[in-house]
């Protein structure tokens, strides 16, 4: 997994509440057996005309925020669906940091999983960061994971919490399967002991 | 120290406890599917990985399979295809057991693992899709995951977690006549909002939820996601046991006693503490159906379409009005006066054999409006044999429904089944979001009755009204 460790970029405001999955990453685009690729196709129902053409009234289409690498958004923001297609069309397209007042529980831990900071600020801190990202391309954020900290564009700072286990994953880039694996004989114990307290749950 | 039914799942499931306050979770079984499993098999090839317990895990294809009667030889589109057969490969590989596409039990997962008795109280089960919550209708502490957490469990048969907050939802009394499962989904998700649920179990208690059948309550712990709850809990009884005994996988004999006794222990305790609890009366509850794009935009059906000029904040009101022009409907205007062209009847939600009796009680005898198109899909090929023995195939028939091969279907529209721009559709499926149906599709949640009701009427029908007239 990649690293996540400070980011320096533009924000993009996308201040509706609700975006749901089949809104970040639609339904005929799951139809891939790689995790690369989707970020062409991420809000494509509403970043694209029926004829394919962008539309302009997008955020992520207009001149200032085609770089953009982080999201200010509304709450609930990734409810819906388990599909690991939103952060991974989001990833692909080049957003790393989300900032909402809330979020869907699977997409949150989903981004985690994938290189992608999401983080949970109160609304009234969200609006300043609306007012901060509405100033395009001239208005650098800087997400610094490290000191759990963000960076306005005129030098204000905002803390912001976040799981100590997923933030060592991110900081790291580790695979969290592996360190799993590392635990494999405290899992064997375990099981043992479900074997004889819950037999009728093993097969073999 | 009294404790709820989930602290009791959750802290029988504790492999171990970090320093941070996560844990590691025993998962005792994982279900999955074409779309969300390839690139975890994928992983696990790339690491040089096996599967941990394969014996734990049960393959189905169903979001991309069709669902029209030529499904043996019909040609899906090539990229649904190869997800299908991708599945059957990955599975021959590591040794899952897989039910492919023509096999009698095949359909969506979340019916298909019920009916196997691959589903059993006390577990924890996962599987990459949200609407897993459905199991947790057994007292099995069950959820929706991503597919690098798929990847996990297939490695390491434990997931990373936090624990979550329980909350308790409450239906005491008992439900009119028409009202359903599907109703008092609805009706919570109306009450607490899409997000009310995030980062709770729910426990859903009270007499109403207690009368409720096992598809009753695999509906309603269906929709608990609707409500922003990865899971939904109904603790198991006598309802629960009867429907499990007997299933190919449940335990059979003593085993079958030996967990009974076990399954008796999964209440909550009196004096448990909830974060969160919440009461509705089953009285009050009127048939529900949505009007926007989002679960939470929902009313009974005696409602109107709400104004966006009465919402005070203001990315709500701009939400409202988008939603009102997605649907094209207009703020006033009788929810009993919209009019569909489509009804689908089926889903993880809506495809078990009571949701296809309720549809027939209503049609027996009558015609599908001359401007609606009805379809039925069973969720599985069990529900759609049962049905047929019933005779409820040829009922559904006669009244001009298309009565199809197991599968997601118009649920989620992967494959060709789905909504033209613009058509309205009366559905039982769990979401209403913009284009899940189809691009522009235009969805309104509710009953099986009440679909059944539209389907007839051709526009939203109050099933109170409908039966009684």
């Amino acid at each position: 997994m990649d690293k996540f460790t400070k980011l320096s970029a533009v924000a993009a405001p996308l201040p509706m509440p609700n975006i749901d999955t089949d809104m970040i990453i639609p339904q005929k685009h799951l139809k891939t057996i790689k995790r690369t690729g989707l970020g062409k196709f991420s809000f494509s129902n509403i970043r694209y005309h029926d004829d394919g053409s962008e539309r302009e009234d997008f955020v992520l289409n207009q001149t200032a925020y085609r770089n953009a690498e982080i999201l200010v958004t509304g709450e609930n923001f990734g409810c819906g669906s388990s599909r690991e297609h939103a952060p991974w069309a989001l990833k692909d397209f080049g957003i790393k940091c989300i900032i909402a007042p809330s979020f869907a529980d699977i997409f949150y831990g989903n981004c985690f999983k994938n290189g992608i900071l999401p983080i949970i600020l109160p609304q009234a801190v969200i609006d300043l960061l609306l007012d901060d990202a509405s100033r395009g391309a001239n208005a650098i954020i800087t997400v610094d994971l490290e000191r759990q900290e963000i960076s306005g564009p005129d030098g204000g700072k905002i803390s912001f919490e976040v799981d100590p286990y997923r933030r060592h994953c991110l900081l790291n880039g580790l695979d969290d399967i592996g360190l799993t694996l590392e635990k494999k004989d405290v899992i064997q114990d375990f099981e043992a002991k479900k074997r004889l307290s819950q037999p009728w749950l093993f097969k073999d | 120290m009294a404790k709820t039914l989930y602290d009791k799942l959750w802290q029988s499931h504790i492999v171990e406890q970090q320093d941070d306050g996560n844990c590691l979770i025993y998962i005792d079984r994982q279900i999955i599917h074409e779309v969300t499993s390839p690139q975890a098999f994928e992983g696990l090839r790339a690491a040089g990985r096996k599967l941990a317990h394969p014996d734990a895990m049960l393959a189905v294809p169903d979001h991309n399979v069709p669902t029209s009667a030529d499904r043996a030889t019909a040609v899906n589109a090539k990229d649904s295809q190869i997800q299908l057969d991708t599945l059957a490969e990955n599975c021959a590989e590591f040794g899952v057991n897989y039910i492919p596409m023509l096999d009698a039990r095949q359909g969506i997962v979340h019916i298909v693992g019920p009916e196997q008795g691959f589903t059993q109280p006390g577990m924890t089960i996962v599987c990459g899709d949200s609407h897993t919550s459905t199991h947790g209708a057994f007292g099995a502490l069950a959820f929706g995951i991503g597919t690098s957490e798929v990847e996990h469990v297939m490695a390491t048969q434990t997931l990373v977690l936090k624990r979550q907050k329980n909350m308790r939802i409450d239906v005491d009394g008992v439900v009119a006549a028409g009202i359903t499962a599907k109703d008092i989904a609805l009706a919570i998700i109306g009450e607490i909002g899409t997000a009310g649920g995030t980062g709770y179990v729910i426990e859903f208690t009270g007499s109403a939820i207690r009368d409720l059948s096992m598809e009753g309550r695999m509906t309603l712990c269906n929709m608990s996601i609707e409500a922003g709850a990865r899971s939904g809990l109904v603790a198991p009884d006598q309802v629960t046991y009867d429907y499990v005994m007997g299933r190919p996988q449940a335990p059979k004999g003593a085993a079958f006693e030996q967990a009974v006794a076990y399954w008796n222990t999964l209440v909550t305790d009196d004096g448990s503490l909830y974060d969160k609890e919440i009461y509705l009366k089953a009285e009050d509850i009127a048939p529900q159906v949505t009007w926007g794009t989002s679960p939470e935009n929902v009313l009974p059906i005696t409602g109107v379409v709400p104004n966006p000029d009465d919402v005070r904040d203001a990315e709500r009101k701009i939400a409202m009005q988008r939603a009102l022009d997605y649907m094209g409907l207009d703020a006033g205007t009788k929810l009993q006066d919209v009019t569909i062209e489509r009804v689908f009847i089926g889903s993880c939600t809506n495809g078990r054999i009571e949701d296809f009796r309720a549809v027939a009680e209503v049609v027996k005898g009558k015609r599908v409006h001359a401007n609606v198109v009805a379809w039925a899909v069973p969720g599985s090929g069990l529900v759609k044999l049962q049905a047929e023995e019933e005779g409820l195939d040829q009922v559904l028939i006669d009244a001009g429904f298309d009565w199809r091969e197991p599968g997601c279907s118009m649920c989620l529209a992967m494959n060709a089944d789905k909504l033209g721009p613009h058509e309205r559709c009366a559905s039982t499926s769990n979401r209403n979001f913009e284009g899940r149906q189809g691009p522009k599709g235009r969805t309104h949640l509710m009953s099986p009755a009440m679909a059944a009701a539209a389907a007839l009427t051709g526009h939203l029908t109050d099933i109170r009204s409908f039966e009684h007239g």
